[in-house]
This record gives structure tokens, C-alpha cells and sequence, in this order.
């Protein structure tokens, strides 16, 4: 009788969430007296950006901006729109200093990681240092540059200034800009024009002990090139560290990029990670962004439609639950006419977790004919799990078809009931509802092998212990 | 098999069953027919065991086990199967996999081994002609854009696979037309057996006519005010729910 009574308090049916339903007013005011709470921080930074070695001038100098733009902006607050419904008080407060190069992880760990396809071109770092040792190098053809992005610097690869900084600015983001200030090592991935890249590219970042790593990465893709590129960020243990991470993409005409960034850092890390991406006429970018770990964790993806016909599509899932925080913000910007981008973002969210969606689709006056659909559907499944939900449309264009929505429910009763009347008991059910609600996400992973793992991850996520 | 027993029920203050007792052995069919709001869906639910509804006094015995006392999934591990008036849609579960974990839930329950997705296959092949539904169904998912037939040939096909020992069948005919109230009715009167019974929940007579019932009881108000054979059915069928509802409820209104 009991599990039935506490299948009934736990059952309501989905409700449209208004945007930004259900926000507590005092976890402003309490974030809101964060960086005065903590005032070493930003000094601490300072001091380990003043001891980092030399680079070549322009790095310097960016390095330098970067550092400037941080010490203005401080950490976000929740005054800040982009951060209302997350407080950085947790990363504030902390003191991180640099992560240790190195680290404890063998070559064997790695196959934990890399959804059994040993064949494939894996790039691992350490805290943020690329680790030639664990990394594989699966041939994948002359057209294609996969190297770290320190030694680019230091052998002073052509044209990397072009793109570094100038896709991912920080002028208003305080984590870009800490970023920029410490940027050293990452990956590079250059696709030479009208090449097709089969085989997946695998950046794999393992962190441990209570650090912090800002690895920078830079994808450019040659015209009508083809490439899918997976960003993995990992832990072995269950330490507190913190990544701050940026990729900067660059999308020829006409190419195709396939981009996953899997966030799995260890359940007490904390990860800001940034994909900016700038796209050129008739590119195409499939963007899917699974955030499962970390205590505090926000994950922006960012992409302006620069040229005709340039499309998107944005998915993500995140799971969330203990005392999980886990913010998704997302940005399309439609400057050029004629682009379609759709998104997807679903949450499933158990314990006291906090999930977080904010989606801008901002739509500039030359954007005629833009074709745009947002939804964002989230599922709680305990009572105390919370989602705040902000999906935003600005349009200033005239003709455009665009659609946005959000949705906030608990596990359906009635097909609780359906599949108890037919055998199946409420645990197995409600893991196969939840399966359920990922599914169609889940599915427009195209890489089988990830779908695969990501499907059973979810089957095995939310199986009550108790 | 099954013994209701002054059976009441409702959803928080309403009580919709206000007393039903009934006695259901193995081979037999029985329908219960009566107007809208009778209680006639109420008692399928109740019976299947929908937490929305609260017994609240009574007792139901099925094959010497008290009833009540068991949750959804142990009735339908103990046999008891409803296929229900509005089946539910959902989205992202095959109806392989679905049927598939049902099927093996029960087993399990049973001491039994679970069956592999291939020998599911085999098994259900036949079953699925039985209903007249394509192979290319299992793998849509559960109810799914499915036409209102198709949905009710589903619960049938769900029946025939899962094999219940006491199937209720809550207005399975409401929104069929001919051609797939025979097919239901049809798949219906091929799982009849000896060991099994059958509660067929309806508002029209125009189901018995394919389904045969022994019994047939005629709810009105949440009390079943008449009980007889077949023939009754007919009789209904020509006088109308208000001949009975006057003269069983004294006045009550449905």
C-alpha cells in the first residue's frame, strides 16, 4: 500500500511552465552578496595569471584583455539576466589554483570513456594539458589537423590569431574572459576544404584533485568539408575540481560539423564550458550537449548564423539529481536570411536537483524567412526537484516563422497505472517512462555507439536504491 | 474465481459503487451493462486496480486472495487483465518492448524465465493475426497515432499474448465500427477457455451478440439492479436503461 500512496503524491500531469516559473526570490538576494562575501578571488587569479611563462605577443595581449575584462566583471551575480537562476557563489568563494599538469590516469581508463571504439582518434588532456602518451592517433587523411593547441602556439601555426578571441568574446562573459586569461592548451582541429572525415574526433579531458583547467579549443572547417567532433570531460574520482572550458568553432561555407559535448565531471566538480560558434552561408551545425555531472555545472551553447542559409540544430539532455545545479543556456543568433534552427532541450530532473534552461533566438532585422523552433520539456521526478525554464524569443525581422515553448511535468499517472495493470511494477516503470520522456532527444544522436551508451546511461540513471 | 462482496467505492467524497457484489467462476462470461455514470468503468478500474479510486468498504476475493490488498502489477501477475476503455499512449516505449517486459514481469513473478526478444517475436506472430494487426506494429510506439480500432485490437492482442485468467474488458466496443468490433469480439471468443472468465463491460447490446455471455447484470446507480442470461441483454436492448432504473432504484437518478 505505501509505494502506492507515494506513487500517487509523486504523480501530476505536465503543466506549461510560465517562463521562469517557479523561482525562489531569495536565492537572488543570497547569491547577490557573493563577491563581496569573497573578495581573494579575483586577487588569487590575478596573482596565477601574473606567474604564467611567455607567449608569442598576441597571445599576450589577449591573455592580458582577458585578464582586464575578468577583473571588471567580476564573477556573475544573480542580478546578471544571463545568470538568474544560478548562482557562482559555490566557484566564487573557492580558491582555485591552476591544476597540476599530470595526473594519475592510465592508458586503460581511457576505454571507460570512449564508447568501445578504441579506432578512433582520441585526444586526451589532463587538467587542461595535452597528454601525447594517452592519446591515440588513428590516421584520418592529410586534409585533417589534429594537434594541441599549445604546440600550435609554440610552433607558431599561421592564422589560429584569425579565429582565437575573435569567435568567443568575453566583453560580457566573465568566464570567457578568465578563460582567454589563461589560456595555454586545448585542441586544435583544422578540416581542409571538401574533406570528409569519417571517423569521430574524441577530445577527452580527465581532471582530478581541486584545480583549475581552462582548456581552450578551436575548430575550423574547411569549405563543404564533413566532420564530427566529441568533446568529453571526465573524472576518475570525486574531487572538487573546477574546468572552465571554450571552444571556438568556425564553420566554412558549406560545411558540416557534428559536435557533441558530453559534460560527466565528477559529482562534487564544478564546469562552466562554453561552445561559441560562428557559421558561413549553407553551413551546417548539430549540436548535442548532455550534462549528467558536477555539483554546480552551466554549459552555453552559442551560434550566430552569420551566412544565407546557414542552419542549426541544438539538442541537449541533462539529468540531474542529489543536490545537482546543472544550467544550459543556449544562443542563436539569426543575422543572415533564410536560416532554419531548431532545438531541443529535455531535463530530467530527481532529489533536490536544480536544472536550468535559458534559450535566446534573437532574430536581427536582415533575417527574413528565418525558420525557428525551440522547445524545452523538462520532467521532475521527485517533489523537492525544481527547473527553472526561460525560453526567449526577440525578432525583429518581418517575416519569419518561429516558435518557442516549455513544459514542466511529473511522471504521467495513467500510464503509470497502464503499464502496473500489465505487470510491471512501479520501479521498472518508472525508469521505462523516463526512458520514455529522453527518448526522441536521444534518438537524433546520429554516432550509434554514443546513442548506445547515452540510452542505457539514462536507463540506469534514475534507479531508486532504496 | 472472483468474489465481489458489497463492494463500495468512489474518488475522494464521491462514491460512485454503492454496494456490488458478484460471483464469477472459471469458463464463464458475464456482462455488465448500464447507463453512462452507472459505475460500470468504476468497477473495471476498481478491479484492476487504479489507485485513483478509493475502496472504501467491501471485500473482493479473487482465487482465495484478497484482492484489495494487492498492488496493480500482482493482480496482473496473478492473471487479472483489463483492457482498458481509453488505452494510454506512450510515446518513446515500443509495443515490443513494452509487451515484451509485461510478459516477462509475469513471468518472473511466476517463477518462470524470461523469454529473449526472438522467441518473443515467435510468439507473438500468431497472436498479432488473431487481431488482424501488422508485424510493423511493434515496433511504434505504445498506442501511439493509433486510429481508436487500433488501439482496442491492441488491448486484445495485449490479452491474447499475456493470457490472463480473468479479462475485463471495459467497453472495448464503444467507437468501433463493424468490421473491427468482430475482430475484437472474435479474438475475444478464441482465448475462451474452461480455466478462464470474462467480465465484458458495455453499454450496448450489439457486443453480446459476437460475445455470448452466461450472465448478464445491469448497473444503475452503483448497485446492479438486475442480474439474468442472455436474453436480458435483448430485453435492455428493446426497453431501454429507464425501465430498470425506475424500477430498481426507486427513483434514483443516474
Amino acid at each position: 500500500m505505501s509505494d502506492i500512496a507515494a506513487k500517487k503524491s509523486a504523480r501530476e500531469n505536465p503543466v506549461v511552465a510560465t517562463n521562469g516559473a517557479g523561482r525562489d526570490p531569495s536565492h537572488r538576494d543570497l547569491a547577490g552578496s557573493v563577491t563581496t562575501r569573497a573578495p581573494g578571488s579575483k586577487e588569487i587569479y590575478r596573482e596565477d595569471f601574473d606567474r604564467q611563462t611567455s607567449a608569442p605577443t598576441w597571445l599576450q595581449t589577449l591573455r592580458q584583455q582577458g585578464m582586464a575584462r575578468f577583473q571588471t566583471l567580476g564573477f556573475p551575480t544573480t542580478k546578471n539576466e544571463d545568470w538568474h537562476f544560478t548562482s557562482v557563489a559555490p566557484i566564487a568563494e573557492r580558491t582555485f589554483r591552476p591544476a597540476a599538469a599530470g595526473g594519475v590516469i592510465e592508458k586503460g581508463d581511457i576505454d571507460r570513456f570512449n564508447f568501445g571504439q578504441s579506432g578512433w582518434r582520441t585526444v586526451v588532456f589532463v587538467n587542461g594539458a595535452f597528454s601525447k602518451d594517452l592519446s591515440s592517433d588513428a590516421p584520418l587523411g592529410d586534409q585533417v589537423r589534429v594537434t594541441s593547441l599549445a604546440s600550435s602556439i609554440k610552433a607558431g601555426t599561421a592564422g589560429i590569431d584569425r579565429y582565437i578571441g575573435k569567435i568567443a568574446t568575453f566583453e560580457q562573459h566573465a568566464f570567457t574572459a578568465l578563460n582567454t586569461a589563461f589560456m595555454n592548451d586545448g585542441a586544435f582541429i583544422e578540416i581542409g576544404a571538401d574533406a570528409v572525415v569519417e571517423q569521430p574526433i574524441h577530445l577527452l579531458f580527465f581532471s582530478d584533485g581541486e584545480g583549475v583547467s581552462h582548456p581552450r579549443n578551436l575548430i575550423v572547417t574547411g569549405r563543404h568539408s564533413r566532420a564530427t567532433v566529441i568533446e568529453s570531460y571526465v573524472s576518475l574520482g570525486n574531487s572538487a575540481y573546477f574546468t572552465n572550458a571554450v571552444t571556438e568553432i568556425s564553420l566554412g561555407e558549406g560545411s558540416h560539423l557534428d559536435h557533441y559535448k558530453l559534460q560527466r565531471e565528477s559529482e562534487s566538480a564544478f564546469h562552466v564550458g562554453t561552445v561559441q560558434v560562428r557559421e558561413e552561408r549553407d553551413s551546417q551545425l548539430h549540436s548535442f550537449s548532455l550534462a549528467v555531472g558536477g555539483s554546480l555545472a552551466r554549459t552555453n551553447i552559442y551560434t550566430s548564423l552569420d551566412g544565407d542559409a546557414a542552419t542549426c540544430t541544438l539538442n541537449g539532455l541533462y539529468l540531474t539529481d542529489g543536490a545537482q545545479h546543472v544550467d544550459n543556456q543556449t544562443s542563436i543568433e539569426h543575422i543572415a536570411p533564410n536560416c532554419p534552427s531548431h532545438e531541443l532541450y529535455k531535463g530530467v530532473l530527481d532529489g533536490r536537483s536544480h536544472g536550468v534552461f535559458n534559450g535566446k533566438v534573437y532574430v536581427h532585422p536582415e533575417a527574413q524567412k528565418t525558420d525557428g523552433k525551440q522547445s524545452n520539456n523538462n520532467l521532475l521526478l521527485s517533489p523537492t526537484a525544481r527547473v527553472d525554464t526561460k525560453p526567449q524569443l526577440e525578432i525583429f525581422a518581418d517575416d519569419v516563422k518561429c516558435t518557442h515553448g516549455a513544459t514542466v511535468g511529473r511522471l504521467d499517472e495513467l500510464a503509470m497505472f497502464y503499464l502496473n495493470s500489465r505487470g510491471i511494477g512501479p520501479e521498472t516503470a518508472r525508469i521505462l517512462l523516463t526512458y520514455a520522456f529522453a527518448a526522441d532527444v536521444l534518438e537524433t544522436i546520429e554516432l550509434e555507439p554514443l546513442r548506445v551508451e547515452l540510452e542505457k546511461m539514462v536507463l540506469a540513471r534514475f534507479v531508486e536504491t532504496t | 474465481m472472483l468474489e465481489i462482496n458489497d463492494l463500495h467505492a468512489g474518488i475522494g467524497d464521491r462514491e460512485i459503487l454503492k454496494g456490488i457484489s458478484l460471483s464469477v467462476k472459471a469458463g464463464e462470461i458475464h456482462a455488465v451493462m448500464g447507463p453512462n455514470g452507472s459505475g460500470k468503468s468504476t468497477l473495471a478500474q476498481v478491479l484492476a486496480g487504479n489507485p485513483s479510486y478509493e475502496v472504501t468498504r467491501g471485500t473482493v476475493s479473487y482465487n482465495g486472495l484478497n484482492l484489495l490488498e494487492m498492488a496493480p502489477e500482482v493482480r496482473a501477475q496473478n492473471g487479472i487483465f483489463l483492457a482498458f476503455q481509453y488505452p494510454v499512449e506512450i510515446p518513446g516505449v515500443s509495443n515490443a518492448y513494452f509487451l515484451r517486459s509485461a510478459y516477462n514481469e509475469i513471468r518472473k513473478a511466476n517463477g518462470q524465465e524470461e523469454v529473449d526478444p526472438l522467441e518473443f517475436l515467435d510468439l507473438v506472430e500468431e497472436k498479432l493475426k488473431l487481431v488482424d494487426m501488422d508485424e510493423s506494429m511493434l515496433s511504434r510506439s505504445v498506442n501511439q497515432g493509433f486510429s481508436g480500432g487500433e488501439k482496442k485490437r491492441n488491448e486484445i492482442f495485449q490479452m491474447a499474448v499475456l493470457s490472463p485468467r480473468l479479462a475485463i474488458l471495459d467497453e472495448t466496443d464503444s467507437g468501433l465500427d463493424i468490421d473491427a468490433l468482430r475482430i475484437v469480439a472474435e479474438g475475444v471468443n478464441k482465448l475462451r477457455s474452461p480455466e478462464n472468465a470474462t467480465i465484458v463491460v458495455t453499454h450496448y447490446q450489439r457486443l453480446l451478440n459476437y460475445i455470448v455471455p452466461d450472465y448478464v447484470h445491469v448497473l444503475a446507480n452503483g448497485r446492479i439492479v438486475k442480474s439474468g442470461g442472455k436474453e436480458l441483454a435483448l430485453e435492455l436492448e428493446e426497453k431501454g436503461y429507464d425501465w430498470l432504473q425506475g424500477a430498481g432504484t426507486a427513483g434514483a437518478v443516474a
